[in-house]
């Protein structure tokens, strides 16, 4: 039988979607719901002085209006912070409560304050306008590099640090430094984004008398995740009388990891008025309440020799939480972020410093990369600037400093298993004819247009992730995954997976896995996933976990089926166990012909008994039934790695910068299924150059998001990019039974370097802050003709 | 309210609505075709692209009222006797989706550009396809598919 593994198999889960069948949370209507609409702060800070329903209450059609005095009477319990963090001085991280229903102050633009919950949803919208709350308007604070400076946002939260974060030893790193020959520093923004799955968040909740069970409907990544949450710390309802569905989702890139104000809402308003509650957001309701993502201001040196070898690495950074401590808010900007800082090299002393700041802005948490490519974006920028200062090819000098031996022991905290950082170079420059730049950059020139080259060398810490490890740092859940593989007597099989697919193609690949362990064919495997009813529990997906986490449980799940099948068909045959080998589907009694398919082994499991004798397959101690089990946790995080190349082409009379070549040479290990994989680094790397060119969200010095809608903030569109030239190294992860690495989020982690260094390289070396829109290349251009003039 | 009298894939259809529904309404919230998403309020994602007459329209663009007496083909209507559109084909085998949220206007949109176009260059399909908006792709599958589909219609 052909391994499956490995195979450009077409997708299971396709179908349903390109002919409009796909169940969408929007797309689930419930016997006699209401519709909730939530009354928002308008403002980014302020005191609530008083809040009025009476003449909301009294709109038409109008079921319940909720508000935060009832979540606090009722003690309702508010959304956290998954990691506790320590500061370098021992204190514990400092976490304001964030009620899902704001009853004293609101602290950004967004901030629920009440619900109203109405017959329809015109009718909801219509009393949403009637709730009079009477704000006192206080002076927010929306800079993350002055944040420490403004007014007290948390009553006790000082400087509205919630923590001054060290990893790395200082002294250390002072020492390297006073031996450099020279030091390159950087300062650098990384601009704040926001997610924008094309999915808006909603909800549909529904409360059964009967089973007193409430059922959740929601845009998760996480069902499992969300339930724990909402019932150890939000109060709704125990585990046990608490469903939560993530059915088809579309799209998350970390966005849909957190339980949001929303779900715990409607999920316990459900129950107080006994009826079903469905809210859908509005596209501007998801630009100011959606978690955003990066939002970091960096200074950060590099120690050199002059012949470019890297003696230490300082990073200061400032970043900007958001109003609240969310999910993996305050993990992203430290442990995510820390170690990967300093890149791929032999860097003898770093450090990474991180003061993490509340601001009166939306949540900022995980997206798509989450800490890595901000980590990237520092070290590559800084490594570029250091080859121009010291005159040496920006490729030599990654290559000085790559590590020459596996395992590499990294500077900060990880011990990479495998890779070849040379192999991927070599590689990535002979896709991207690295060699021609200088015949295509003339070439530019002759148009009267500036070309530039940018490099990146990253490499990511992913598949989180060992338990012992995550919450040795702070993690408040391990980050385990759970399989379940289940025989139906006729041979089909069913896997639960806790990792949940928002567009990753897992009822695919995780099929082809499963497939070739067990040796059925691949359409008599069904994945399920997505509902805390259904498989045991899961972490859910983000952190390109899902294969190397989720994919080994399924996997371990499957070889514990194997030899139970193993045991059953030595029964049946009256053989040794140890003699039975089992291969494509079949197992057999060595150097015999006899032999049972799995079918038949799963058969006898669910039918152990024959006509007329008192006889069964099964060994003493075997159970009927063939329903294996696996909690799978990792004993390393798992480290993709890899090179990109990018070519850009400005035109200096309008600073548009045109990307026009764009190289990706990734390690992810082995490959289950390379289309699927081709997607997700597309995709990554749209986002990636999407924060490169195109994206920021903005605020303004009162709090209003001046980005809250596709009028306003920039989409990357198909006519934003070439025809991406996508390319493998591979070597195989040594710490997994597949060999498997991470690759949902390279691209977003390699690609804002990347192009960020092909735009500075095309101006010269003049910083140019992301995105690099126009206006500002534009003036760049300028700069240089003035510079140019005064050297002539 | 109004009488809304449609032929919606091939089907008449009449419905009392009222007179502000819009189509991307009418079409998910009375006739429960789902297919067709709404992923922005302005205008600007087009998850909601249909077919009115047959060409491509953004359905949050028009009332329901405003195309009294059309006939709309929504995603759900494009397959023929069970059959998928070529368009539809090669998504699938070009891994033109991923989380399939915005898939439904883009192959209604794809489709009317080949109906319009029939061996566009890559250049043309990416223009085309401007006004639609996916975060997972990075678009370049769905080009590929688009030029499958050419080859194939």
């Amino acid at each position: 039988m052909a391994s499956l593994v490995g195979s450009r198999v077409e997708r299971k889960e396709d179908k349903r979607f390109l002919t409009g069948k796909g169940r969408y949370t929007a797309d689930i209507n419930l016997v006699n719901q209401t519709y909730a609409i939530f009354v928002r702060s308008p403002h980014a800070r302020a005191s609530i002085k008083k809040l009025n329903i009476d003449k909301a209450l009294k709109s038409s059609g109008v079921v319940s209006i909720l508000t935060g005095k009832e979540i606090a009477d009722e003690k309702i319990g508010g959304l956290i912070a998954g990691w506790a963090i320590r500061s370098e001085d021992g204190t514990e991280m400092k976490c304001p409560g964030n009620p899902p229903l704001a009853k004293d102050n609101v602290n950004f633009v967004g901030d629920p304050v009440a619900v109203v919950i109405a017959e329809s949803l015109a009718e909801a919208k219509e009393a949403a306008e009637k709730v009079e709350v009477d704000y006192k308007v206080l002076k927010a604070v929306t800079s993350t590099a002055d944040a420490m400076n403004g007014d007290t946002i948390h009553e006790g939260i000082d400087k509205n640090l919630c923590f001054d974060w060290l990893l790395g030893d200082r002294q250390k790193v002072k020492d390297a430094f006073d031996k450099a020959d020279k030091v390159i520093s950087i300062d650098i923004i990384n601009n704040r984004l926001i997610p924008n799955a094309m999915e808006p968040r909603a909800c549909v909740a529904d409360y059964n008398a009967a089973s007193e069970e409430i059922t959740l409907y929601t845009t998760s990544q996480n069902p499992h995740l969300s339930r724990l949450i909402m019932s150890a710390f939000g109060n709704v309802a125990p585990e046990h009388k608490l469903r939560v569905v993530a059915p088809d989702v579309g799209g998350g890139f970390g966005s849909k990891i957190n339980v949001y104000n929303e779900d715990i809402v409607c999920s316990w308003a459900a129950k107080k008025i006994n009826r079903a509650i469905k809210w859908v957001a509005e596209r501007s309701e998801s630009f100011l309440t959606d978690i955003h993502g990066r939002d970091h201001v960096t200074h950060a040196e590099l120690a050199v020799t002059k012949d470019g070898k890297f003696l230490g690495f300082k990073n200061e950074t400032i970043a900007n939480l958001g109003a609240y401590a969310r999910v993996f808010g305050t993990v992203t900007p430290t442990y995510l972020f820390g170690p990967c800082a300093t890149g791929v090299y032999e860097i003898p002393a770093a450090y990474t410093n991180v003061k993490a700041v509340y601001t009166n802005t939306a949540p900022v948490d995980a997206y798509r990369g989450a800490g890595r490519p901000e980590a990237t974006y520092t070290i590559e920028r800084l490594v570029e600037k250091a080859s121009m200062e010291l005159g040496i090819d920006k490729t030599e000098l990654r290559i000085k400093n790559f590590p020459t031996a596996f395992p590499f022991k990294q500077t900060l905290v990880h011990t990479v298993d495998s890779g070849d950082y040379v192999a991927g170079m070599e590689k990535a420059k002979q896709m991207a004819d690295y060699k021609g730049f200088e015949a295509r950059r003339k070439e530019s020139e002759g148009k009267g247009k500036l070309r530039g080259i940018g490099v990146t060398s990253y490499f990511e810490a992913c598949g989180i992730a060992p338990s012992a490890a995550v919450m040795s740092l702070g993690c408040g859940v391990g980050l385990w995954e759970s399989a379940e593989v289940r025989f139906n007597p006729t041979g089909q099989v069913t896997v639960y997976t806790g990792s949940h697919s928002h567009g990753q193609s897992h009822q695919t690949t995780f099929a082809q896995i499963a497939a070739d362990e067990l040796g059925v064919p691949i359409e008599n495997i069904d994945v399920v996933h997505g509902d805390t009813d259904k498989g045991t529990f899961g972490m859910g997906t983000y952190g390109s976990r899902s294969l190397a986490v989720g994919g080994i449980a399924i996997v371990n799940a499957c070889k514990k089926i194997v030899e139970k099948g193993k045991r059953v068909t030595a029964k049946m045959l009256e053989a040794n166990p140890e003699d039975v080998e089992f291969k494509d589907g079949e197992f057999i009694v060595s150097k015999s012909n006899k032999k049972k398919t799995i079918g038949e082994v799963a058969f006898a499991c669910y039918l152990p008994g024959v006509r007329d004798e008192m006889k069964s397959p099964l060994p003493e101690g075997d159970e009927p039934g063939l329903k294996e089990t696996s909690f799978y946790d990792p004993s390393n995080f798992s480290f993709p790695a890899g090179t990109h190349i990018a070519e850009v082409e400005i035109d200096p009379e309008t600073g548009h910068v045109k990307l026009e070549k764009y190289t990706a040479c990734d390690d992810f290990g082995r490959i289950i299924n390379p289309m699927v994989v081709e997607g997700q680094v597309h995709g990554g790397l749209a986002q990636g150059i999407g924060q490169a060119l195109y994206e920021n969200a903005e605020y303004d010095e009162t709090g209003q998001l001046m980005t809250g809608s596709y009028m306003d903030y920039t989409m990357p569109r198909a006519d934003n990019f070439p025809e991406f030239n996508i390319g493998y190294t591979c070597t195989h992860a040594t710490t997994n039974p597949l060999g498997v690495k991470g690759c949902g989020e390279a691209g977003a982690i390699a690609a804002p370097p990347t192009v960020m260094n092909a735009v500075i390289d095309a101006l010269g070396g003049q910083e140019v802050t992301m995105p690099a829109t126009a206006e500002k290349v534009w003036k760049a251009c300028k700069n240089l003709k003035k510079s140019n003039v005064k050297a002539a | 309210m109004g009488k809304i009298s449609l032929e919606v894939n091939g089907r008449k259809v009449e419905k009392e609505a009222p007179d502000n529904t819009l189509l991307s309404t009418f079409l998910r919230e009375h006739l429960q075709l789902t297919g067709t998403h709404i992923g922005c309020d302005t205008s600007q994602c087009g998850a909601c692209v249909v077919h009115v007459d047959g060409n491509s329209l953004k359905s949050c663009t028009a009332l329901a009222a405003d195309v009294n007496g059309s006939k709309v083909t929504t995603i759900e209507g494009l397959e023929t006797n069970g059959k998928m559109h070529p368009m539809q084909e090669a998504f699938k085998k070009l891994h033109g989706l991923q989380c399939g949220f915005c898939t439904p206007g883009m192959v209604m949109s794809a489709v009317d550009l080949l109906q319009k176009n029939k061996k566009p260059s890559d250049t043309e399909i990416r223009d085309w396809l401007e006004g639609n908006i996916c975060r997972c792709t990075g678009y370049q599958n769905i080009v590929a598919a688009v030029k499958e589909a050419a080859t194939k219609m």
